[in-house]
C-alpha cells in the first residue's frame, strides 16, 4: 500500500522539527521515492544514527508500506 | 526473535571481512537496492561474502533486529555495520568506502 509524499514528509518533520525534507516520487507511482532531510540535529552523528533517526520517524514504516525509499541526509551548511 | 538467530547472525558477521545481507545473489540480486549494494562492492574490487535472506526468514527479520536498520541490503565489514545501500552510495561516491576498506585491511588503497 503507497504512502503519499505529503505523510511522508509530515511524519519527518513531526519527529525532526527542524528538518528540510525534499521528497522525490521517482518513478511517478506513489511508491518509489528518495527523501533528501536536512537537520541541525544530525550534526556529529554517523551516517547510521543520522538514517535511524529518520527510520524512527517512520515509525516502523520504512521496509514495510514504505519498502522504496532512497534516503540522504544531511547537515545545514 | 530467538537468541538463537542473533547468535547465528553474529557468528556470520564474525567470521566474515566483509559480508551483505541481500535478497538474491550476487549474480541475481532480487531488489534494486541489493543489486546497487553488489555493483558498489564489485566497482571497489573486494572480496566478500553474501547471505541471501529470501532464502532464510530468520536471518530475513533477524537482521533487522541485529543492528536496529529496517531494510536490506546490509553491509558489515569487519564486524562492523556500515549502512544499507544508501550509505554506501554515499560514502562510495565520496571515496570513503574505499578509504574505509583500505583502513580495515579488506582491500589495496589503489
Amino acid at each position: 500500500m503507497p504512502m503519499a509524499a505529503d505523510d511522508i514528509a509530515g511524519l519527518i518533520r513531526e519527529a525532526i522539527p527542524d528538518a528540510m525534507v525534499e521528497i522525490t516520487d521517482l518513478a511517478g507511482d506513489g511508491d518509489h521515492y528518495a527523501a533528501k532531510v536536512t537537520s541541525e540535529s544530525f550534526r556529529g552523528l554517523s551516517r547510521v544514527r543520522q538514517h535511524q533517526a529518520v527510520y524512527a520517524a517512520l515509525g516502523g514504516r520504512m521496509g514495510g508500506v514504505l519498502h522504496a525509499l532512497q534516503l540522504t541526509t544531511a547537515v545545514p551548511t | 526473535m530467538s537468541e538463537e538467530v542473533q547468535a547465528r547472525i553474529a557468528s556470520i558477521v564474525g567470521d566474515n571481512d566483509v559480508v551483505l545481507f541481500m535478497k538474491g545473489t550476487p549474480l541475481f540480486p532480487q531488489c534494486g537496492f541489493s543489486s546497487r549494494a553488489i555493483a558498489i562492492l564489485e566497482h571497489l574490487g573486494v572480496s566478500y561474502e553474501s547471505v541471501d535472506v529470501l532464502q532464510d526468514q530468520e536471518v530475513r527479520q533477524g537482521i533487522k533486529q541485529f543492528s536496529d536498520w529496517p531494510t536490506i541490503p546490509q553491509l558489515y565489514v569487519k564486524g562492523e555495520f556500515i549502512g544499507g545501500s544508501d550509505i554506501m552510495m554515499e560514502m562510495y561516491e565520496a571515496g570513503e568506502l574505499r578509504q574505509l576498506m583500505a583502513e580495515k585491511g579488506v582491500v589495496s588503497a589503489g
